[in-house]
């Protein structure tokens, strides 16, 4: 259905509800989603504007794929200002409420200023209008769904939400939608949470504008899923063990960050990795998996549905999370076990459900765990002011912390504040192991060089899912490149972060790109879509939204040395495995990303630059 | 040869591309909520489900119309529902046993799965063979197979 060409902004201070039409313009200069919603961002809101501040907005926008038969073909962003980097902040998300949202006949809602009091947005259709949600306030991500669907006599509803902790000011809380898919990182539920802006729940019956050509595109799209399904990954790794495919083979290329990046392997990483989630447990015969699931419209079916044992000391006499629920996704496997060195994997999936529950980042949170560990390891921080003792491997803090932090609690509030300002507030600022204030994600650049240079110069701070390179240097996809060098890695982290750029724009999902490239996406974009979208121009559109997320943040006040790993990376070897001896050499690669990029030695874009850009 | 939609929950993975492919196929537009086979998802017990109508021989929402706008399509043994006819009183959808007639607020009529004329769209568009479109006579020929799968061939030691 390509673009409905109707967004919705809403006036949270106001309580207005107002329809506005799409800048096609800009459609064809931004596609959607990430790309088109940022350049609204952009035009509207104050750089410098503080992230928890009424003047921040936040947008959930859809791509002209969103909401068709592509493959993958449901995701929408959130993008926003991150209360939790100050950077700007774009985090996607699947399963259906994206979809739902292009049903109802809109591509983006732009909330702006701030409710007085709890309200969530209700949209049916034409019809959208702000809703008391005092008696949602307080209320987990499933609580409140389950009260909206019953409120509005409707289980068809679609709803995003925040849990506790985006009300509670947890700096990396999430959007999460359909239980448990999450426009996760950045904190951009925490400013859903300070607009007071606790749901939107959305039912679309007649909306869908149209798909330019639908027998080309009913084409392009049966093509690209055959596509997918002759790939081993796509078509056989993913679906079979999900991301978790990853935990075992990281660990093997020495790349698994372990007890917040001391070591680079995990010495139980096979018990919490995907092959161990298929195997039978011995309290109760079962498997901790069991089925795979899709997001709206995906033919991969990545996502992971399993119970947990109900014998396990997290859930005795808890039967309410008995059933099944999302998860291990590989990125939370390795926050909640690898990086605290916990090696249970019931307990990683019971901390995984709460993530969900209450709306916090598992990827920030667990990582943040690491970082108090470490502290209380170095003596920093005592038993007294944790609350309990935190050594590293100890799944025991690891399930309470959790808990605490979902409430907002005791220890957990400090955990609230994420990793930078933890170890900020206890004199130790090096030991947050992130960027621009957001943790890193589960790959160790020292194992995988390309990667710290993705995650230096990533817009949204450290990332995988802005240029993952790890494709290249592990998987071979499209071309193998050697992970413990940094040669060539400065050309090969812009391309990736380029194409990202428009997948992510086009209402796709990222994990496609296992198998496609720009040019499987290009007839299903071109067919969808008014406007000639050639390969040219996507590689500049790619390009162009990057360099104008860089403005962004350069106006925001980053600099280049704000592109640069935390100080273990670039001065303490890896202790094991084929990295052994290594550091990451962002030094080296920085320079030569900038100018690959056109941009100045001090990470400005040249005015050429901008210029070849359209910007 | 009859056929028959056939459906696998267990090979499911909710991704309702048979509901797109089922309102474009109908309606000529994306939209779920047109769809004439809905997936159900059983979040605790982690189960997907996709249904609709079973196309039953004695159909009690042909039985029930008092119009006869529903009839069956001699070709594929569908039992269709003919628009121009069916006034939108909703007793069909009060006969059926298993609730898939649905009554269309938009139109005033009510809708059913037709077999889109012997090619199921549905079918078509399921990425994991969890709908198929099979010979009627043999719709558990798969389960058969599985637990033939089963038998032991070989002479047991202590038989």
């Amino acid at each position: 259905m390509a673009w409905n060409r109707k967004l919705l902004r809403v006036d949270l201070s106001k309580g207005t509800c107002t329809s506005e039409a799409l800048n096609m313009q800009w459609a064809q200069e931004y596609l959607g989603q990430r790309g088109l919603a940022t350049k609204y961002f952009i035009e509207e809101v104050d750089p410098k504007v503080d992230p928890l501040a009424p003047e921040n907005k936040l947008i959930m926008a859809t791509g002209p794929l969103t909401g068709t038969p592509a493959s993958t073909g449901g995701r929408y962003s959130v993008i926003t200002k991150g209360a939790l980097t100050g950077a700007i902040a774009c985090s996607n998300s699947g399963g259906y409420f994206g979809a739902e949202l292009k049903f109802a006949g809109w591509d983006m809602v732009i909330f702006q200023g701030k409710s007085k009091k709890p309200v969530y947005l209700s949209i049916e259709d034409d019809k959208a209008e702000l809703k008391d949600a005092s008696h949602l306030w307080g209320k987990t991500v499933f609580q409140t769904e389950e009260i909206i669907k019953k409120s509005h006599q409707d289980p068809q509803i679609r709803v995003a939400s925040i849990g506790r902790s985006g009300e509670n000011g947890v700096m990396f809380a999430c959007v999460v939608n359909d239980l448990h898919r999450a426009a996760g990182r950045s904190g951009v539920g925490t400013v859903m949470g300070s607009k007071n802006l606790k749901a939107v729940a959305v039912r679309g019956k007649n909306g869908g504008g149209a798909i330019r050509d639908p027998k080309a595109f009913m084409a392009a799209t049966v093509a690209a899923k055959k596509v997918l399904a002759d790939n081993a990954v796509t078509g056989q790794g993913l679906p079979t063990y999900g991301t978790q495919v990853l935990m075992n083979v990281i660990n093997e290329m020495g790349a698994l960050p372990t007890r917040n990046h001391r070591d680079v392997q995990f010495e139980d990483a096979r018990k919490i990795s995907g092959e161990a989630m298929h195997e039978k447990r011995p309290t109760d015969g079962k498997a901790q998996l069991v089925t795979n699931a899709a997001c709206f419209g995906c033919t991969i079916a990545c996502g992971r549905i399993s119970k947990i044992d109900e014998t396990h000391f997290s859930v005795v006499n808890k039967p309410e999370y008995w059933g099944a629920s999302g998860g291990l996704e590989y990125e939370a496997a390795w926050a909640l076990g690898a990086a605290n060195g916990v090696g249970d994997l019931e307990a990683l999936q019971y901390v995984n459900v709460l993530c969900n529950e209450d709306g916090f980042d598992p990827i920030t949170f667990g990582a943040t765990v690491g970082a108090a560990m470490e502290l209380y390891d170095l003596g920093i921080l005592t038993k007294e002011q944790i609350g309990m003792d935190a050594p590293f491997g100890s799944a025991k803090a690891l399930v309470e912390l959790a808990q605490m932090t979902a409430k907002g609690e005791g220890f957990g509030k400090e955990l609230g504040l994420g990793s930078a300002r933890l170890c900020e507030k206890y004199g130790r600022p090096e030991l947050s192991m992130g960027v621009k204030k957001q943790e890193f994600p589960a790959y160790d650049s020292r194992g995988i060089q390309g990667m710290g240079l993705a995650y230096a110069t990533s817009n949204r701070g450290a990332c995988h899912l802005r240029g993952y390179t790890v494709a290249s240097e592990v998987l071979g996809i499209p071309v193998k490149t050697d992970p413990l060098v940094t040669e060539g890695k400065a050309d090969l982290v812009k391309a990736f972060q380029d194409a990202t750029s428009v997948f992510d724009s086009a209402g796709v999902c990222v994990f496609t790109t296992f198998a496609w490239t720009l040019a499987d996406l290009q007839p299903q974009l071109d067919a969808a879509c008014e406007g000639d979208w050639t390969m040219e121009k996507l590689g500049l559109l790619g390009e162009r939204i990057w360099n104008m997320e860089r403005l962004f943040n350069n106006a925001a006040g980053f600099t280049a040395k704000d592109d640069d790993l935390p100080p273990r990376l670039k001065t303490e070897p890896a202790k094991t495995g084929p990295a052994k001896g290594l550091v990451n050499g962002i030094d080296k690669m920085r320079p030569e990303y900038y100018k690959a990029r056109g941009w100045s030695a001090e990470g400005v874009p040249s005015k050429e630059t901008l210029a070849r850009l359209g910007l | 040869m009859q056929k028959s939609l056939h459906i696998d929950p267990n090979k499911c993975t909710g991704c309702l591309q048979c509901e797109m492919a089922c309102s474009f196929e109908n309606h000529g537009v994306f939209n779920i909520s047109k769809s004439r086979i809905k997936v159900f998802n059983f979040e605790h017990a982690g189960r997907k489900v996709p249904y609709t109508c079973t196309q039953c021989s004695d159909a009690w929402c042909m039985t029930a119309c008092p119009v006869d706008a529903i009839r069956i399509d001699a070709t594929t043994g569908a039992k269709t529902v003919h628009e121009d006819i069916c006034v939108g009183c909703k007793v069909c959808t009060i006969a059926c046993p298993f609730g898939t007639v649905n009554y269309v607020a938009e139109t005033g009529k009510v809708q059913k799965c037709d077999l889109c004329g012997g090619d199921p769209a549905c079918a078509s568009a399921c990425p994991t063979g969890a709908i198929t479109y099979v010979d009627a006579n043999w719709t558990g020929l798969d389960k058969m197979q599985q637990w033939a799968g089963k038998t032991d061939t070989q002479p047991r030691a202590n038989a």
